[in-house]
């Protein structure tokens, strides 16, 4: 039995229904193209940040033998227990006997082998155990950042000429540096750490999210549930939206107009960044609550409404609840923006060379991004690899806020 | 055509007879075709005997006089004025955009949270003016509850659902007394055999009958005077339609029903009261049997044979 050709079954039909198909197999196929592209990126900046930073991570320590009784080395075992024992260590000239030490074991140019941080290595070893000076001990410790960098790279002739005749003896090893972690910035790239800029990273970031949290949801909710419809309102979602897309290094400048010029809250400090930072947070916070709370259902309103709840009842006990999530989301979004902010930190002065780390939000600090800022600026080649360490620490800081941000996230959505 | 139908004093009150009294009547045959099935015999009894009379020393329970609602510049009612008994079910029936559900959301001041709505005329709940600045806004819709077109359950378990406006009134001192009235209330709305056993489950997971139902426990939880129903049933199936029907002959007694359906088996099902609005003006209020087998208006009796609709 022959069917007689329709118009969905001639020719012209076949042609047209492939055409269809083929349109919809390329525009996959260029949206399966942008994906790879995007993740080959992603992947090209994750792998050479690893591979050039995570050396930064690791510290050339070389084995040194000081016979304590012998050097010049003068301190009183006792004091060492006792509470000003740093201070009694950093006062006994350990730099100059690991000098000796050094050139005792591995000869005349060896003398600058070892560093201050060594020093302090030293000095800790002998605060936890002063039972070595009294004898003769054999000690790993680290290396200076010219003589790590001969090993790990290619550092100057003579310095690894020098490494290579200590490792070719075993005396050079590869040990966990962390003093990274635990220090804050020097100007000896070997003595460098992350601790200083990460706690000040922190505490800017507390601040900020102290402030625009709460003021940035209670504006969405204000003007999303309460405000009148009218030319101010109107006015003031326009310039939302505006701040929302202002340059950050505009709110730096504003930032040292009004908290550093007029307030006079102390310059470099964790409570003026996160401020300024605060400021250019609210309106991502604002703009992104406002959807969220728009997208809760009139319906439920409606239900609370009718069994008598108050306007506050209602937003507070089944709005805000209901539009959590999509609140947390825009605050997350916020908060990594951030974070990773370093132009208005730059104009309140967060740029400056901080040592200590902070103690709380009115002492000197600096953040992370400006601190890799600074050392990207570094002339001496030490600092190459510890910029990039610090850019994995960031990296991990962010995606831990971030995924405990997303976790909460979830769980406001699993109880609802 | 304003024409009026010749009276014609009925046996029984019902639809089907009142079709066939249209039919005598009518004399072309597209009107005749209006009602085609009319709802069985029992279940259009008016006012079943065992209702007792309207006190007539004893005021309407809510009544309005002259309301009038513009949105913006639209009107949307014009000067309608009705009695809400208790002991009755009132429906308002009419064809869609004809001011039923928003008169409906007058009487407990739903309209104030529509940007640009006015309400003007007089409408007392117990003697009191409802649109009087003494009285509380939230009190009045504990007072007057009520119950939407779409089940709209919170997000969350069956419990708290009820809970919530007993626990937001104070009505409650102590958990055990929340939990007897939840269980009270679940109970009334016919729901308290099916969810018993998983009161911790979300409201959401409900299928629409039981949400509604339980939409309806909510609202009675609350301990109100009069329910709003605003077309109960327009998104449920007919078994569900058929348990909140039945749901609505029993609460009837316990408290004033107001309810809009576009559903007129319905209205003559459920109702002993029924007022039929048109664009904006309630065309005819009275007696559910008189208005559906004895209109005295042409417009109603267009509507209710399905001329239009």
């Amino acid at each position: 039995m022959t069917v007689a050709a329709s118009r969905w079954t001639d020719g012209s039909m076949d042609s047209r229904l492939r055409r269809r198909y083929a349109a919809e197999r390329r525009f996959r196929l260029l949206g399966l193209f942008a994906i790879g592209l995007s993740v080959a990126f992603l992947a090209f900046l994750l792998v050479t940040m690893a591979w050039r930073g995570l050396g930064g991570f690791s510290q050339t320590e070389a084995r040194v033998t000081i016979d304590f009784p012998r050097s010049d080395i003068m301190i009183d075992p006792a004091a060492l227990a006792g509470p000003e024992a740093r201070q009694v260590v950093g006062s006994a000239g350990l730099e100059g006997a690991l000098a000796q030490a050094a050139v005792t074991s591995y000869g005349e140019e060896a003398d600058e082998l070892f560093g201050g941080a060594a020093a302090r290595a030293l000095g800790k070893a002998l605060i936890e155990d002063p039972s070595l000076l009294s004898q003769r001990a054999e000690l790993w410790l680290p290396v200076t950042s010219a003589y790590d960098i001969a090993r790990k790279d290619a550092g100057a002739p003579e310095a690894e000429r020098l490494v290579n005749a200590i490792d070719a003896r075993g005396d050079l090893r590869r040990a966990f540096n962390v003093n990274f972690l635990t220090a804050s910035d020097a100007t000896d790239p070997g003595e460098i750490g992350v601790w200083g800029a990460l706690k000040g990273s922190f505490l800017t970031i507390i601040v900020t999210m102290a402030l625009a949290f709460p003021i940035g949801v209670l504006a969405a909710l204000y003007l999303e549930e309460f405000a009148p419809r009218n030319r101010w309102t109107d006015l003031i979602e326009v310039s939302i939206n505006n701040l929302a897309a202002v340059p950050s290094i505009i709110f730096g400048l504003l930032g040292l107009a009004v908290f550093l010029n007029f307030m006079h809250l102390p310059r470099s400090a964790a409570i003026v960044g996160g401020l300024t930072l605060a400021l250019m947070t609210m309106p991502v916070i604002v703009i992104a609550g406002r959807n969220a709370i728009k997208s809760v259902p009139p319906s439920i309103r409606d239900a609370a409404l009718g069994v008598g709840a108050s306007k506050m009842q209602v937003v507070f006990h089944h709005v805000l609840p209901l539009a959590l999530p999509g609140v947390l989301t825009g605050t997350i979004i916020g908060m990594a923006r951030a974070l990773g902010e370093t132009a208005p930190l730059l104009m309140i002065g967060m740029r400056a060379f901080i040592a200590t780390p902070p103690k709380g939000i009115t002492d000197p600090a600096t953040v992370l991004p400006v601190q890799i800022f600074l050392w990207s600026d570094e002339v001496n080649r030490g600092f190459v690899e510890k910029t990039s360490a610090a850019i994995i620490v960031l990296l991990i800081f962010m995606l831990l806020m971030n995924g405990l941000a997303i976790y909460l996230r979830n769980r406001f959505e699993q109880r609802w | 055509m304003k024409e009026k139908m010749p009276l014609t004093p009925l046996p029984t009150p019902s639809a089907a007879i009142a079709a066939e009294a249209h039919e005598a009547d009518l004399t072309t045959p597209e009107e005749a075709s209006g009602v085609a099935e009319g709802p069985s015999l029992d279940d259009l009894r008016g006012e079943p005997a065992g209702l007792p009379p309207i006190d007539p020393k004893k005021t309407a329970k809510m009544r309005a006089k002259n309301v009038d609602v513009f949105y913006g510049d639209k009107q949307a009612l014009n000067g309608v004025s009705i009695d809400i008994h208790e002991d009755r079910v009132t429906a308002f029936i009419g064809p869609s955009g004809c001011g039923k559900s928003t008169f409906l959301r007058c009487l407990n001041r739903m309209n104030d949270t529509i940007p640009g709505a006015k309400v003007t005329g007089h409408i007392e709940l117990d003697g009191q003016n409802i649109n009087d600045p003494r009285m509380d806004v939230v009190q009045l819709r504990a007072r007057v509850g009520m119950v939407f077109q779409k089940p709209n359950p919170f997000p969350k378990s069956i419990f708290e659902n009820v809970a919530y406006g007993p626990r937001i009134h104070g009505l409650a001192e102590n958990k055990s007394k929340l939990e007897e009235i939840v269980e009270k209330s679940l109970k009334r709305a016919g729901l308290w055999d099916e969810v018993k056993d998983r009161l911790d489950e979300s409201g959401t997971a409900l299928s629409g009958g039981q949400q509604q139902r339980l939409c309806i426990a909510r609202a009675i939880a609350v301990d109100p005077e009069v329910i709003l129903m605003d077309e109960p049933c327009s998104a449920l199936d007919p078994i569900a339609t058929a348990k909140i029907e039945e749901l609505i002959h029993e609460l009837r007694g316990r408290y004033a029903i107001a309810i809009v359906t576009h559903n007129m088996q319905q209205a003559a099902r459920v109702s002993q009261r029924t007022a039929f609005f048109h664009l904006g003006e309630m065309v005819e209020y009275g007696k559910t049997s008189e208005i559906f087998t004895n209109p005295r208006e042409r417009r109603t009796q267009d509507y209710i044979t399905g001329r239009y609709g």
